[in-house]
């Protein structure tokens, strides 16, 4: 996983809630077994039209926010399906950093795994930013995340919450697992434990 | 020691360390593995070498991709079989429990996992799909993780959790006749909305849950991630029991009685802390559906479409106005009388023999309008075969259904069940987005009982007309 540490990129303004992972990547996109490449399809139904002409009014098909870095939504991004597809087609277009009011959890999550930041902010906050996103070229964000601010163009700071433990991750760009594999004592012990206080615990064997 | 919640407890039990910053190392006791969101994860495995920590616990099937037509003829979509292959690949070379497609055993992840009774009461139970909720109708706390979260778990046996927020949805009351658990539960994320229970667990509770079957929890608990809740439970009791006793991988004999006792410790102590309490009345309830292109646009079946012009804030104005065009609605529209083209029954949402038997007994003497695709796809190989033998086929099948193997089908569209443009689907599944069932499709969601009766009027109908 890359680093996250500073980013200034174009932000694209997608001003919706509710925007679910279907939306971002629809199911037939999921046959994949890979994690690269989905970017192209990315918010496919929003995106492209049926004979697969891209619609021109979509944000991510205008310059300069075909190379957006940042999106900035509604409340209750990525909600619906935990597809992990979702962040992976986000950075596979290009996209590191997401803001919004709210979130779905498991998206919200999704997205710490794959070195993608989400930015918690107030509503009227994003609005704000979204202002500064129509800019464009001249309205790009910078986002510091060992400082946890948002800068915006006029070099006003906007600070941001983030859980201590994945910023830590996020920054070394650490893969968890081999976090969580130092405790591996702890958990065979716990394991053990569980076998004595519950045995009507059942192993799964298919003869 | 303070008063906890169902939550609480099972939290508690399965808290293997906890972190400096409040993050817990949470011991995961069953992981549900199915062909599309594992294998980036056995990858990972294969590339960083390490092992699946806990076959033993693990049990794989494939259901998203899978065709319902004859399943001894190849399957035709290359990605679709070259995903089915990669996971049989994965479970041979990582020694992973599993049900292949010609299983009687096989079927929708979330219907085998309680049928096989290889979920059960006070476990945590995890898989790589938002579903997942469904499995804490056996009093388990049961969520949706994603793909790297899948090998977290395959290489850990456990997730790097914080604890949730405890709400309660206390439903008491009776149900009129023709209201099922699926109107409860649209009822429910009506009320709270699609964000509703974000960051929450969502435990179920009152006379009209306590008086529901395990299926009817199963499809409360399984659209708890529709109100954004990643988990919903209901308390274990004399009927989860009754459910999971005898079940091929549950405990048998001593063993049982010796978890009876333990599972009955799991329900909330008295004065236990709710974050949050929602109640509803069940007299309040009548059937509901979907109207929109969101879970929480949900309106009884004798009501209106809303007008746009009567919200304040642009932004959903406008968004109020996009569902409208998607959906082929006007404002104002009397939704009951609105012609299908499709009706679909199943779905990890309502596809166990109890919503079979729920449609059948509508549909029974009646025959599908004409013009319209009808089909019902059990949840699993178990849930086909007691049909047949319940005769429920021949119901469907002489009223002009389509009978189908099992899978997820036209929940997603993954397969090649799926919605054209512009077609408009009575739906039992959980989720009504924008093409959702297929490119264009348009979805309304209700019971089994209501899609029954769309399919034999034509048109979106009250069921209660047809009892």
């Amino acid at each position: 996983m890359d680093k996250f540490t500073v980013l200034t990129a174009i932000a694209a303004p997608l001003p919706e809630a509710n925007i679910d992972t279907d939306k971002i990547i629809p199911a037939r996109f999921l046959k994949t077994t890979k994690r690269s490449g989905l970017g192209v399809h990315a918010f496919d139904g929003m995106r492209y039209n049926p004979d697969g002409s891209e619609k021109p009014d979509f944000v991510l098909n205008r310059e300069p926010y075909r190379k957006a870095g940042i999106l900035i939504t509604h409340d209750n991004l990525g909600c619906g399906s935990s597809r992990e597809h979702a962040p992976w087609a986000l950075l596979d277009f290009g996209i590191r950093c997401v803001i919004a009011p709210s979130f779905a959890d498991i998206f919200f999550n999704n997205c710490f795994k794959n070195g993608i930041l989400p930015i918690r902010l107030p509503r009227d906050i994003c609005d704000a930013l979204m202002d500064d996103a129509r800019l464009g070229a001249n309205g790009r964000l910078t986002v510091d995340l060992a400082r946890q601010v948002v800068v915006r163009p006029d070099g006003q700071e906007i600070a941001f919450e983030i859980d201590p433990l994945r910023k830590h991750l996020l920054l070394e760009g650490l893969d968890d697992i081999g976090q969580t594999l130092q405790h591996e004592g702890a958990i065979s012990t716990f394991e053990a434990a569980r076998g004595q206080t519950q045995p009507w615990q059942t192993r799964i064997v298919i003869d | 020691m303070a008063a906890r919640t169902l939550f609480d407890k099972i939290w508690d039990s399965h808290v293997v360390e906890r972190l400096e910053d409040g993050t817990a190392i949470l011991y995961i006791d069953r992981h549900l593995v199915h062909e599309v969101t594992s294998p980036q994860a056995f990858e990972g495995l294969r590339m960083s070498g390490r092992r699946l920590r806990r076959p033993d616990a693990t049990i794989a099937v494939v259901d998203h991709n899978v065709p319902t037509s004859d399943r001894t003829l190849p399957i035709e979509e290359p990605e679709s079989r070259n995903q089915i292959e990669t996971l049989e690949r994965n479970v041979r070379e990582f020694g992973v429990p599993y049900f292949p497609l010609l299983s009687e055993r096989q079927g929708i992840v979330h219907v085998v996992g309680p049928e096989q009774g290889i979920s059960l009461p006070g476990m945590t139970i995890v898989c790589g799909d938002s579903h997942t909720s469904t499995h804490g109708a056996m009093g388990a706390l049961a969520f949706g993780i994603g793909t790297s979260e899948v090998e977290h778990v395959m290489a850990t046996q456990t997730l790097l959790q914080k604890p949730a927020l405890n709400m309660k949805v206390v439903v008491e009351g009776t149900l009129g006749a023709g209201v099922t658990a699926k109107d409860v539960m649209l009822a429910i994320i009506g009320t709270i909305g699609t964000a509703g229970g974000t960051g929450y667990v969502i435990e179920f509770a009152g006379s009209t849950i306590r008086g529901l079957d395990m299926a009817g929890r199963m499809t409360i608990c399984n659209m708890s991630i529709e109100a954004g809740a990643r988990a919903g439970l209901v308390a274990p009791d004399e009927t989860t029991f009754d459910y999971v006793r005898g079940r091929p991988f549950a405990p048998q004999g001593e063993a049982f009685a010796q978890a009876v006792a333990y599972w009955k410790t799991l329900a909330a102590d008295e004065g236990a802390h709710y974050d949050k309490i929602v109640e509803l009345r069940a007299e309040d309830i009548p059937p509901v559906l979907t109207w929109g292109t969101s879970p929480e646009t949900v309106i009884p079946v004798s009501g209106t479409v809303p007008d746009p012009a009567a919200e304040s804030d642009e932004a959903k104005r406008a968004q109020l106005q996009r569902m409208l065009d998607y959906m082929g609605l006007e404002a104002g529209q009397k939704i009951a009388g609105v012609p299908v083209d499709v009706v679909f029954i199943g779905s990890c949402t309502n596809s166990r023999i109890e919503d079979l038997r729920s449609a059948a007994s509508i549909v029974a003497g009646r025959h599908v309008a004409p013009g319209v695709r009808a089909m019902v796809v059990p949840g699993s190989g178990i849930v086909k075969a007691q049909a047949e033998r319940e005769g429920l086929d021949r119901v469907f099948l002489d009223a002009g259904f389509e009978w189908r193997e099992a899978g997820c089908s036209m929940c997603l569209g993954m397969n090649p069940d799926r919605l054209t443009p512009g077609q408009r689907c009575a739906s039992t599944s959980n989720r009504n987005f924008e093409g959702r069932q297929g490119p264009g499709g348009r979805t309304h969601l209700l019971s089994p009982a209501m899609a029954a009766a769309a399919a034999v009027t034509g048109h979106l109908t009250d069921v209660r007309e047809l009892i």
